[in-house]
């Protein structure tokens, strides 16, 4: 099962023919991603990595290969419009990687995006993998496993390093969805967890957030209304000062708001299991997973 | 990116937003000669630094004459002037802002924002102008009105009227204030800011509308399609490490504590520095070297961080995805020989290419503390800084 995506997944790669495209097509293809095409304009009908086709057109991959994934890596000042496109040709969903796109772009995209079927992942995100079957994204395949975990995080290689304490325990996952650190983004924290509530194969949810925002509080009012299944939650940044953007647009506490103690409060009071400390969610995660019998004996 | 206010105001009057008449000034001199072009009789010299809470801190002076706007002057430039968002040491007046004083009858309060939940510029105001807009926000909501606006229609003049109804704005200057509310949303979203706020903004006592004050922030993601505000950065007002970093494409903010700590990813660096905290140490920064690091941004990392005098012992965690261990591991073994590092060094690498990575650290021959967890990296360079090894 997992959420969104598996091994049918058809996935074109927007940007195939840059350095970092071509790169990641390839090694998404290598995990056993279905890639099975990509986009360049200008140079459709050449070849890319592996011998990829290269449309000229998100509309003309679509109706060539097809494409139920449309993974971006083109650069900031032209990631709305490579959204916009994978929006246009119906592209059910549409995943990008590209760090730095301005905010009032993003602005925009959503109120597209909001009158679309199209979910958006991202942008500046990782990108969102199903161990095993399908790797959309940047993450490196590796260190995940298939199991029972869904992981939901804000951030990049802190996702990483989860995922990692998740599988040297012996703990798989079902889906990683890394939703990105930008103040403005597609699919967000309840988006992932009402999926892995539906999903009968993920029996708990990993969920890492950070500072800014009030996308932790929200997601805590979802849980303790929706979500059934144990979460477990850390927030990076408890010792962030205020005013300063912490690397991602996102993670900036303003106007007194958005602060780590904030979150992680509101996070224990929807009955979430919050760590301190981000060395022990794995085996945060295998406790609770044990009380409730939900890992096999 | 922050921006001055007469940086502020010069955006402000590109779309027709009143102002008061004024310019900036470097030295006294230029100070006085800005103010004889003024009409007077009151004038305003004000401290041009990027913190807010520049009157309490004694930045702002409202003068009767051409000698007080020297003696003001000659007070605020050069002064270590010291607000609630500076920091105790304060930040050097290098700018001075004089303008022509206004006759205040009411002061007003206006702001727009991204509002982040909602994915929409929302444009706030409030008849309680000049005082701790967050501090009216807590104590009574109610006085703050909320106007959404639509991104792709960009404001109407309706949205205006609603906001001017509800200040209460009088006939003399409503046209007005309709229009400096529009220029005031078309500032924040043709010039990419994150934030536009004017406080206060004030009805003179001759009925006029004007933005006394201004500040503007700019997402620094679309600063490359705004050459003429890129170009309005003033270094001195950030930390020069921070400036330093900022060249190398290196995510560096200085913080208090005394372990240096070097790490891939925003999150990854934040939580290294919590967990620091959780071990009872202190981190000195946050720094991110990103997902593609070079070996030349790699050594310009351990530079920057270690020219930080307060730091002790040095955490690297890294978990390699697109970045290698190995080449990430052989970057760190050239700066530390470069730059011939004596503190601790507690070195945590995970992911692509670890085994290779951690064969460089032992092959260099220098002193790393290799950790095998998160949780025994931040012991280790706890240890390191509560105890010191004396040389």
């Amino acid at each position: 099962m997992a959420i969104w995506v598996d091994k049918h997944s058809k996935i074109i790669v927007q940007g195939i023919t840059g350095k970092e495209g071509s790169y990641h097509a390839e090694y998404c293809k290598k995990y056993g991603s279905n890639v099975v095409g990509g986009v360049t304009p200008g140079k459709g009908g050449t070849k890319a990595a592996l011998d990829l086709p290269v449309f000229n057109t998100v509309a003309e991959a679509k109706a060539t290969v097809g494409a139920d994934v449309s993974l971006i890596f083109v650069p900031p000042p032209f990631a709305a419009d490579a959204i916009l496109e994978a929006l246009n040709a119906e592209v059910p969903l549409i995943i990008c990687i590209t760090e730095g796109v301005p905010a009032n772009d993003m602005v925009k995209v959503k109120v597209a995006l909001q009158q679309s079927n199209s979910r958006l992942i991202g942008p500046n995100c990782p990108g969102i993998i199903t161990p095993g079957q399908a790797k959309i994204g940047i993450m490196p395949g590796h260190i995940h496993m298939p199991g029972p975990v869904g992981v939901v995080s804000r951030s990049g290689t802190l996702t990483y390093e989860v995922v990692f304490q998740l599988t040297e325990l012996g703990i798989g996952q079902t889906t990683c969805v890394g939703i990105g650190g930008d103040p403005v983004n597609g699919t967000n924290f309840i988006d992932c967890l009402k999926a892995f509530e539906a999903d009968p194969e993920t029996k708990a949810i990993c969920m890492v957030g950070e500072i800014g925002g009030t996308a932790e509080e929200e997601a805590a009012e979802y849980v303790k209304d929706h979500v059934t299944k144990p979460v477990v939650c850390f927030i990076a940044g408890q010792t962030a000062p205020p005013g300063k953007r912490m690397g991602h647009a996102g993670a900036i506490i303003s106007g007194g708001k958005g602060t780590a103690a904030e979150k992680m409060a509101a996070l224990q009071a929807a009955g979430i299991t919050v760590c301190q400390s981000p060395a022990v969610l794995g085996e945060t995660i295998k406790q609770v997973m044990e009380a409730k019998q939900l890992l096999p004996a | 990116m922050k921006v001055h206010e007469y940086q502020a105001k010069e955006l402000f009057r590109q779309f027709n937003i009143p102002v008061p008449e004024g310019r900036v000034a470097h030295t006294v001199e230029e100070a006085v000669q800005v103010a004889q072009g003024l009409a007077g009789p009151k004038y305003v010299v004000k401290a041009q630094i990027h913190a807010g809470g520049r009157g309490k801190g004694g930045g702002v002076k409202v003068v009767s004459s051409l000698d007080e706007v020297k003696t003001a002057a000659e007070a605020i430039l050069g002064m270590q002037l010291v607000t609630h968002q500076t920091g105790p040491e304060g930040q050097t007046v290098r700018k001075l802002l004089i303008e022509n004083g206004s006759a205040i009858d009411k002061e007003l309060y206006i702001s727009i924002i991204l509002d982040r939940a909602v994915s929409k510029p929302v444009i706030m105001a409030s008849t309680e102008g000049g005082m701790d807009i967050e501090e009216v926000a807590e104590k009574t909501p109610e006085k703050i009105v909320r106007e959404y606006i639509d991104p792709l229609q960009g404001i109407q003049p309706y949205n205006a009227r609603k906001i001017a109804f509800a200040l209460g704005i009088p006939a003399s200057c409503f046209k007005e204030t309709v229009q400096l509310i529009m220029g005031l949303y078309n500032c924040f979203w043709q010039k990419d800011c994150s934030l536009v706020e004017v406080n206060p903004l004030v009805i003179t006592t001759d009925g006029q509308i004007i933005a006394l004050d201004g500040k503007v922030n700019i997402d620094d993601n679309a600063l490359y399609r705004h050459k003429d505000i890129a170009d309005m950065r003033d270094e001195h007002e950030e930390d020069p490490l921070e400036v330093e970093a900022s060249r190398y494409h290196l995510n560096y903010i200085k913080l208090d504590g005394n372990v240096g700590c070097m790490v891939n990813g925003a999150g990854l660096a934040m939580a290294t520095m919590d967990i620091i905290k959780l071990y009872g140490a202190a981190p000195a920064n946050f720094l991110d070297v990103g997902g593609s690091a070079s070996e030349e941004a790699i050594e310009n990392a351990f530079r920057i961080l270690l020219s930080d005098q307060e730091v002790k012992a040095v955490l690297i965690n890294i978990f390699g995805g697109i970045l290698r261990c190995d080449k990430f591991a052989s970057g760190v073994v050239a700066a530390a020989k470069n730059l011939n590092v004596t503190l601790p060094i507690v070195v945590r690498m995970k992911g692509t290419n670890v085994e290779e990575g951690q064969q460089i650290l032992r092959d260099s021959g220098l002193a790393f503390e290799v950790a095998d967890t998160m949780q025994e990296a931040a012991e280790k360079v706890a240890g390191a800084v509560k105890n010191p090894v004396v040389a």
